[in-house]
Parts: structure tokens; C-alpha cells; sequence
């Protein structure tokens, strides 16, 4: 059941081949079994049962609600569950229990589907590793796969070389390719989403921005902030994007244009397609292994009709700058709200009010948050206010035109890589710090946050070193169908291969065949 | 490693990748084989050739920026021959200890190192290559659903009543109250002397009635 598709999974669920509590009681297991990837931060075992028995009267009854019923979920720690703790891996919001759900967690429970827990990520989810949260770094289950172990030495099968998920949504992505649950809420502002993603060998979608409720999602940057999508298939990614879209009363940033549903991605035909590819992206720091596949794919597209051009972005360089001093600033604002008294955190200091939010603020955000605010402050000073702020807001028009531009230019979608190289070992990761990798591995997901398009990034290829690849495919915003019908033919062709996790094939909880997955027991 | 473009690089790029495409063990996409019409073998000249073909322009890309916004001083010596902007390590300024002392009162959140101070100088020197950037007559963009038209509800109370719920999440309250220790300075306030006000005299000063409050965070 576990290698299936959402649709698959959910007609044998209709058709009693299994049952919800069968399934959630399995991924529960898994769950305990890959602990050591530390993805979960709360595991919410007694929910998950109790929904799946809900599930499971319902199914008897031949009333299930749709194709999300009895499918266990894992959602980002970002997004406020009612009653279950939500800590953003901070320690400012340790044992915060929110008294009201995120829409989108609202809409998935509305659904059936079963809540298996809150997963890791970096602190206030600013990072590109997921290394930086209290509650220790996420481990990518492809440090653990049989592709990437073989073709290690021996006397580097210890654990200390284990690879980083990426970041930050990095516990949702370890948390779906691990088989623990079918699919997970990340949230995308820089690429959190499509970086963990790409180094995990996921599907991972950032929806345009309007189309997706942020309300119950904490904020960091309001004007970039969407939540993502993590699967295993792209036709997964539908099913919960057709659940997750549409305006919402509470959001105000969510647009009411009407949305097809239920989201069927259909046959595409790919002579009828442009894909732009901006020349901006070839950088030097590129692996070559990546700039071989983004090449081999603007191919693969060529020889099936479609037209393949090269387009400009010329203020491509500028737009990490951009996104430093936009973001910063944003999270400074975004940030004030934690001051201990109605939520959180409180320092034991209560001299003055100013003493105790200094106190509280010390003592609940790490270094990394601090730093961030702190610059913020700076760019948001009235001396700095035009210079930094303001021209930050100013470049970030030219960002989004040379988009619209190329779209203009006749380009259906972009196709460009994800990210710079695989996955990288942990203790390499820690040699530079949060800024300057945020800064290095956000350059190609970025300048999408700030157009607010939508982007997916698809699994392609394992690298030499058994370690996944994926690439970007950016569309025009609010044709969010359109790109994933062309992320699904994409998929088609490039059969990226299983994930092969010695642990759960060793007790046979996966079987493959070939490098396909064949059955799962459910004992 | 560091590496430079040049016009040769791509070319030397390329042809690694001829060398390599014949060996087993080079990356490449499995796929479904195609139509025999489209199958077709690829020689190591149409490796090369494809690579070349795709990415033509940077044959002819010199160093610096291939950017209409003329990359000038700062930004040219911090990131020679790359498109990615390097921290210009060498601009990067100091802050004056006013200005800390006034950011850290601003944020209310302490530098609490030289390592910090250090950091946000990093970040601002990154920051300042913004300024190369031509944007006369731009408008600056706030968001992107600018040319639209968004929902507001109207102004009605439509949830609430949740008053337990949002004081169970304070660490200090009373009654329907959330706790602040008083202000640094407060001015002297005239309270009557007896001893109905002696609570107001306290430490605790009144803050927000939770009543009012929504949920969210």
C-alpha cells in the first residue's frame, strides 16, 4: 500500500482491501522505526488512531469523504494545530498549544485525513538545511538508502557522515520519503519547500501565492509566505492541492477566482509547449551533474516538439540581495509579536517590562532569529528606510517584470535546476553559517517567492553518488494545473527510482523488485 | 575550488562531459524509451554539441555581471567572474556602538557578542550591493496581488469567546487578565491612600483583558 498513489491508496481504502487504522497503525511504525531521522517533533499517536477509527466507520458505512479519507499526513511545526503543540523548533514557543487550526490543516482534517504528527525544521523555519532547531537537525533517509551506502567506503558506514535534508521543511520531506506518511504541509518562502524536496527525492510544490490559505501558518515573510506540498507523485500533489485551494474569509491575501475542481491532471501535449530557459542560472557553482540533467531534460522536451528557448532574467544576481533585505526586514516585524505575555516563553525576569521582553527574547530565539531581526531592525531604521527597504521593494519589481517579460516572450514554463549540487554530509553543512548557506542554496527558488509564481520540483535522477536530484519547473502564476500537468509528463519520462531504506526493507516492510516497489506488509 | 567563467570554460566543461557521457557510470536520466522515430544514438559530438547549443551565451560571457544594471565598484570586486553576489568582505563596515545600543533597544533583542555585531556588518555589506541596481522611476512593489482587488470581510464579530482558552497559554495572569511588570519609568501616578488601590500598588501592572482577543497568533 505504501508505494501506491494517493488515488490508489484511497479506492483500495473504499473497496475495504485495507483499513485506515491498518495503514495509520503501520505508518506509526515506520514512524518508530526511522526515529533515529529525527523528523517528528510531536507524534500525535492518539489522534491518528482516533481519526482513523472515524475514517473507518465511515468507509463501512460507504461514506468516505473524499480521496484524503483515512490517508495519514504529516504537517510542518509551523502550523498551529488545535491542541497539539506547535513549537516552530523554537524554544520561544515550547509547550505553545494552539486553540485553533490552520485553514489548510483545518481542510486536510475536513477531509479524513489522519494526522500523524508536527514535523521538524529549522527554527522559524529560516534555514536551508534543517540542522538549526532545538530539537536537533533532520537526517535525510537517503544517508540510510542502499543507493548512496554502496557506493560509500566501509569505514565511512558510521553515522557521522549522514547527510542534510535540506531546508527548512526538511522533517515534512524526511517524514514522506521515509514512507511514514503519503504526504506532508511544508511552507515555502525561499524555497523551503522545493530545496528539501530536490535532496530527498520528493515532490515538492510551492502553489502561487493567493492561491493557498496562510491563516494559522506563522508567519515569516507575509508577502512570500505559501504553504507547500510534499509527495511522492506529482498526481498526489493534485489530490491535496485540489483539498488545500481557494479563497478563505480568514486570509485576506487569498484571491477568490473559482478553482476547477476536482484537480484532474490530464495528457499534455508537449509539441504545443514552450519552455524558457534563463541563461542566468548557468552559474559556475552549479555541479556538473545537475547542469548535465537540467541540459538532458531541455533535450528530452526538444526531441518530443515542444519549443526550447533560453530567456533572460537579467536581475537575477541581485535577487538573493533582494530577498535578504526583504525578508529580514519582514521577519523583524513578524517577530515582535513574541514578547512572553500572551504566548510563549517568559523570562523569569520581571524588573520592567523592557527587561523581561529583552529577557524572554534572549532566551527563546537562537543566534540564528536574533541575527535575522536584528538585521531587519537595521534595514528598517529611518536613516536606512529608502536606501535598504524601500529599494530592496523597488528591485523586487524589476525581479518579478523580468518574469513577466519572459512569460510575455511566448514561454509556457521555466525549466531550471532546484538546487546547486546533492545533498551534502552534516558536517560539511555546519562549516559556514545559517546566512551565507541560506544565501548560497536559495539562489535558484528565491526570486519565485518574489514573484509569488508557482514552482514544483521534480525528482529526475540519482546522482553518482546514489543521491536524488530534482529540477524546478516554474509556471505563470495562478496556472498551477497547467505546471503540473507538465511536472507530471516530466515524472513519466525520467522513472526516478524507489528510495531503497535498508531498515524497512530488512524487516520486510518494503519489497522491491527491480528498484520498484512491489508490496508492503501491514503486519 | 573557486572557479572563473571565461569563454574557454564552457568549452572545457563541455568537453568533460563528452568524455565522460560514454562511461557507465555518468548520470542521465532513465526514461521510457522513446518512439523508434525520436530513437536515436547519441555520438559524443552531439553530447558536446547539445551542451554547447544549450547554454550558447556564455561562450561569450566575459567576467563580472552580464547585467543592463551595470555592476559598478563594490559589486564587481566582490564577485568577479560569477553570477552569484560574495560577501564584500573587504567593504564591509563598522557599526557604531550607538547604533547597536539603538538597535538593541529598538528590537529588544541583544547582539550579545562581537560575533553578531560582526555578523549583521556581513549582512549589511551584502545589502549594499543592492545599490547598483538602476531603479529611477520604478515604483516600489509591495505585493503581488497589487493589481488585484482583495477580499476584506466586513467588521462584524464572528468568533471569540474563547477567554479560558487564550489565558491557559499565559504564563502569568489574573482573572481575566494577562500580568506586565511595570514600565522602566513609570511617572508618578496619584492613587488615593487607602487601601482599595493597594493592589494597583503592587509590582503587577494591568495589562490586556484577554476577552478582547482572537486566537491567532
Amino acid at each position: 500500500m505504501l508505494g501506491r498513489t494517493l488515488r490508489e491508496v484511497s479506492a483500495a481504502l473504499k473497496q475495504g482491501q485495507v483499513t485506515p487504522t491498518e495503514l495509520c497503525k503501520k505508518c506509526l511504525s515506520i514512524i518508530k522505526k526511522t526515529k533515529y531521522l529525527n523528523a517528528y517533533i510531536t507524534v500525535s499517536e492518539e489522534v491518528a488512531l482516533k481519526q482513523a477509527e472515524e475514517s473507518e466507520k465511515r468507509h463501512k458505512q460507504g461514506q468516505p469523504l473524499g480521496d484524503l479519507d483515512g490517508i495519514p499526513v504529516a504537517v510542518k511545526d509551523n502550523f498551529s494545530t488545535s491542541g497539539i503543540e506547535t513549537t516552530c523548533a523554537s524554544n520561544m514557543l515550547k509547550g505553545y498549544i494552539p486553540p485553533y487550526n490552520a485553514t489548510v490543516v483545518q481542510k486536510l482534517l475536513d477531509q479524513g485525513a489522519l494526522l500523524m504528527g508536527k514535523t521538524n525544521l529549522d527554527e522559524f523555519a529560516m534555514g536551508s538545511g534543517s540542522t538549526d532547531g532545538v530539537f536537533g537537525p533532520v537526517k535525510n533517509p537517503w544517508s540510510y538508502s542502499k543507493q548512496y551506502r554502496e557506493r560509500q567506503r566501509h569505514d565511512e558506514h558510521g553515522d557521522s557522515h549522514w547527510l542534510i535534508t535540506g531546508g527548512s521543511s526538511g522533517g515534512s520531506a524526511a517524514a514522506v520519503a521515509a514512507y511514514t506518511c503519503f504526504a506532508a504541509l511544508g511552507s515555502d518562502t525561499g524555497g523551503s519547500t522545493r530545496n528539501p524536496a530536490a535532496h530527498c527525492g520528493l515532490v515538492g510544490f510551492k502553489p502561487s501565492y493567493g492561491l493557498v490559505s496562510r491563516h494559522g501558518l506563522i508567519p515569516l515573510v507575509n508577502s512570500m509566505d505559501v504553504p507547500g506540498i510534499f509527495t511522492r507523485c506529482v498526481d498526489d500533489t493534485a489530490v491535496v492541492l485540489g483539498v488545500l485551494a481557494g479563497h478563505d474569509p480568514k486570509d485576506s491575501t487569498t484571491v477568490q477566482d473559482p478553482i476547477k475542481l476536482p484537480m484532474i491532471l490530464g495528457e499534455m501535449d508537449v509539441s504545443r509547449l514552450c519552455i524558457g530557459i534563463p541563461k542566468e542560472y548557468l552559474v559556475p557553482e552549479l555541479s556538473s551533474e545537475i547542469r548535465s540533467l537540467w541540459s538532458q531534460a531541455a533535450d528530452l522536451f526538444e526531441s518530443e516538439g515542444a519549443k526550447v528557448i533560453e530567456v533572460s532574467l537579467p536581475h537575477t544576481c541581485y535577487s538573493i540581495v533582494c530577498y535578504h533585505v526583504l525578508c529580514t526586514s519582514e521577519v523583524a516585524s513578524n517577530m515582535a509579536r513574541f514578547d512572553g505575555l500572551q504566548y510563549g516563553h517568559r523570562s523569569g525576569i520581571d524588573v520592567s517590562t523592557e527587561a523581561m521582553y529583552a529577557a524572554t527574547r534572549q532566551e527563546g530565539f537562537s543566534d540564528v532569529v536574533r541575527g535575522r531581526i536584528l538585521s531587519g531592525n537595521f534595514f528598517l531604521l529611518k536613516e536606512n528606510y529608502e536606501n535598504y527597504f524601500v529599494k530592496a521593494q523597488k528591485v523586487r519589481r524589476l525581479i518579478v517584470r523580468d518574469f513577466m517579460n519572459a512569460f510575455d516572450s511566448g514561454v509556457d514554463v521555466l525549466l531550471t535546476p532546484t538546487t546547486l549540487s546533492e545533498a551534502v554530509p552534516y558536517l560539511e553543512f555546519i562549516k559556514e553559517d545559517n546566512r551565507t548557506r541560506s544565501a548560497q542554496d536559495d539562489i535558484f527558488t528565491q526570486a519565485v517567492n518574489m514573484a509569488g509564481l508557482p514552482a514544483v520540483s521534480v525528482p529526475v535522477a540519482l546522482s553518482n553518488q546514489g543521491l536524488p536530484i530534482g529540477l524546478q519547473f516554474i509556471g505563470r502564476a495562478f496556472c498551477d494545473q497547467q505546471l503540473l500537468t507538465v511536472a507530471k509528463w516530466f515524472e513519466k519520462q525520467v522513472q526516478f527510482p524507489t528510495i531503497q531504506l535498508q531498515d524497512l526493507m530488512d524487516d520486510g516492510s518494503l519489497v522491491l523488485e527491480n528498484g520498484k516497489l512491489t508490496s508492503v506488509s501491514l503486519t | 575550488m573557486s572557479v572563473q567563467a571565461s569563454p574557454t570554460l564552457f568549452m572545457a566543461m563541455a568537453t568533460a562531459a563528452t568524455a565522460t557521457s560514454a562511461h557507465p557510470d555518468v548520470v542521465s536520466i532513465a526514461r521510457v524509451a522513446p518512439p523508434s522515430s525520436l530513437r536515436r544514438t547519441r555520438s559524443k559530438e552531439m553530447w558536446a554539441r547539445a551542451l554547447r547549443v544549450r547554454f550558447p551565451a556564455t561562450l561569450n560571457r566575459g567576467r563580472g555581471f552580464a547585467s543592463k544594471a551595470g555592476p559598478q565598484g563594490k559589486v564587481q570586486e566582490a564577485g568577479q567572474g560569477t553570477h552569484s553576489p560574495r560577501l564584500a568582505t573587504q567593504g564591509a563596515g563598522r557599526v557604531p556602538a550607538a547604533k547597536i545600543e539603538h538597535l538593541e533597544r529598538l528590537a529588544l533583542v541583544n547582539f550579545g557578542s562581537r560575533e553578531a555585531v560582526a555578523r549583521l556588518e556581513k549582512a549589511i555589506a551584502f545589502a549594499d550591493q543592492l545599490h547598483a541596481v538602476d531603479t529611477d522611476g520604478v515604483e516600489p512593489l509591495e505585493s503581488v496581488l497589487e493589481d488585484r482587488c482583495v477580499y476584506l470581510r466586513s467588521d462584524n464579530v464572528a468568533e471569540g469567546n474563547c477567554t479560558e482558552e487564550l489565558l491557559r497559554n499565559s504564563h502569568h495572569v489574573v482573572e481575566e487578565y494577562f500580568v506586565a511588570p511595570p514600565e522602566m519609568n513609570p511617572q508618578p501616578r496619584n492613587f488615593p491612600k487607602n487601601g482599595q488601590h493597594s493592589y494597583l500598588n503592587k509590582k503587577a501592572h494591568l495589562y490586556t483583558p484577554a476577552h478582547i482577543l482572537t486566537p491567532e497568533i
